[in-house]
């Protein structure tokens, strides 16, 4: 009988979450690497809260945007590598499912739980926690939209040997605008300003990267799979 | 004879791989209850023309047609009616055997834990079954995706070098898992650099350089 859409979709998730769970040095070292990298400007800068306060947004996102980019390297190479991508591909799923559920399992693992440990880091960070609220939500949009982007990076740098370095360039000059959004709407919010129109515009990225990286995901994958 | 209607036809296939002329004008039948042995020096384009008949590889020139219809017309459709074993045994190292069956012929089928157990049985690696691939030898490795293509009860199978790593019993395993899907109308286009030695008929296609 034939498997559904949507139990395929599942399927994969499920199989992607019990291979992260078994290496879970592979989970944790994306969310220690933000915890490091927050903690250490507080560290080098002067003790002026204020200082810290305004420099907060900027630093909570460049270490976000930084901290997802170690995973996405690996989430199309280790199936790459063991030949499963081949197995996938033929799996009468059509390559599609395939990349959006490993995609969705993907920021499940990294970028919701970079959100679930920020409040952590804002403290650190001496950010109101009044702000807490629109920090967290801006940092969902942005972790998943960054991982969509990073999936067709991974998808083009797959048969590459040392294709993490690419991956970054080609990545990170498409995630500025998350920056400059993300870190705009925790701006707002720390000075308590309207934060909605940031906040939209984020949202208006996550669902033109939701709709359309999928295609060209798949696409880059099946040009690496020839 | 006119095969194509319900078997597999592959029609003057031509890969370039970079300046290199892999296939040329590769053309083969194989119909239902038929094995198709391919065989050829290293390098001739085996494995090429076993990815180009899967689908993950799409020629220059020609194309490959599955009961009288091209396989690009209906990709997934074609898909579930196929089982490829590349020479890779395309286990996750830190699944359990039961699961990464589980997890890969689930998307071709709806299976019960106790179908791919049964699977593994016939491969000979019922004992495997709860242990991270990881630990498995290379052979046993060889049997796990042997029990894949298995319960996958695909029509068509595509083996890469089926018999690597195997020893004796398991080679012996391979053979009559091999004899039985013939003898029950299914199709198998087997690359190997050694005489297969069934008692089913196969048929032999030699690549050249």
């Amino acid at each position: 009988m034939k498997v559904g859409l949507w139990e395929a979709f599942f399927l994969v998730v499920r199989r992607e979450l019990a291979l992260s769970f078994r290496r879970p040095d592979q989970l944790l070292q994306p969310l220690v690497f933000f915890l490091i990298v927050t903690t250490l400007f507080p560290l080098g800068l002067s003790v002026q809260l204020s200082l810290l306060r305004d420099m907060a947004p900027g630093v909570l996102w460049v270490a976000a945007l930084l901290s997802s980019l170690l995973s996405l390297d690996a989430l199309f190479k280790s199936d790459a590598d063991d030949g499963t991508l081949e197995q996938l591909a033929l799996s009468g799923q059509g390559l599609n499912v395939i990349v959006i559920a490993k995609t969705v399992a993907h920021w499940l693992v990294s970028g919701a739980a970079l959100v679930l440990v920020s409040p952590l880091v804002g403290t650190a960070l001496a950010i109101p926690e009044a702000a807490f609220g629109t920090m967290m939500v801006s940092l969902g949009l942005g972790t998943l939209t960054l991982s969509w982007l990073g999936a067709i990076g991974a998808g083009l740098t797959v048969g590459l040997k040392r294709g993490n370095v690419l991956l970054s360039l080609i990545v990170l000059p498409l995630a500025m605008p998350l920056l400059i959004f993300g870190a705009g709407a925790t701006d707002r919010a720390i000075s308590g300003t309207s934060t909605a129109g940031a906040l939209y515009l984020l949202a208006a990225l996550c669902v033109l990267t939701c709709t359309l990286a999928p295609f060209a995901a798949t696409a880059a994958l099946r040009i690496t799979l020839e | 004879m006119n095969i194509s209607a319900d078997g597999l036809c592959v029609e003057k296939v031509h890969v370039w791989r970079g300046d290199r002329h892999v296939l040329k004008a590769v053309s083969l039948e194989v119909g239902p209850g038929e094995l198709l042995h391919i065989s050829g020096p290293n390098g001739t384009g085996k494995t090429t023309l076993l990815r180009v008949v899967s689908g993950l590889l799409r020629p220059e020139q020609g194309g490959v047609a599955w009961r009288g219809k091209s396989i690009t017309s209906a990709p997934t459709d074609y898909q579930n009616e196929l089982a490829y074993a590349s020479h890779e045994p395309a286990l996750k190292s830190d699944l359990t055997a039961l699961e990464n069956l589980r997890f890969m012929v689930g998307l071709k089928r709806r299976v019960t834990l106790s179908d791919l157990r049964a699977s593994l049985e016939r491969t000979g690696v019922a004992g495997c079954a709860d242990l991270p691939a990881r630990v498995l030898s290379a052979g046993q490795r060889r049997r796990v995706a042997m029990a894949r293509v298995l319960a996958c009860r695909a029509a068509l199978w595509l083996l890469d070098e089926p018999f690597t790593n195997l020893d004796a019993s398991g080679s012996a395993v391979m053979s009559a898992l091999l004899e039985e899907h013939i003898e029950q109308g299914g199709l198998a286009l087997v690359v190997a650099h050694h005489d297969l030695n069934l008692s089913a008929e196969t048929r032999h296609l030699g690549l050249q350089g």
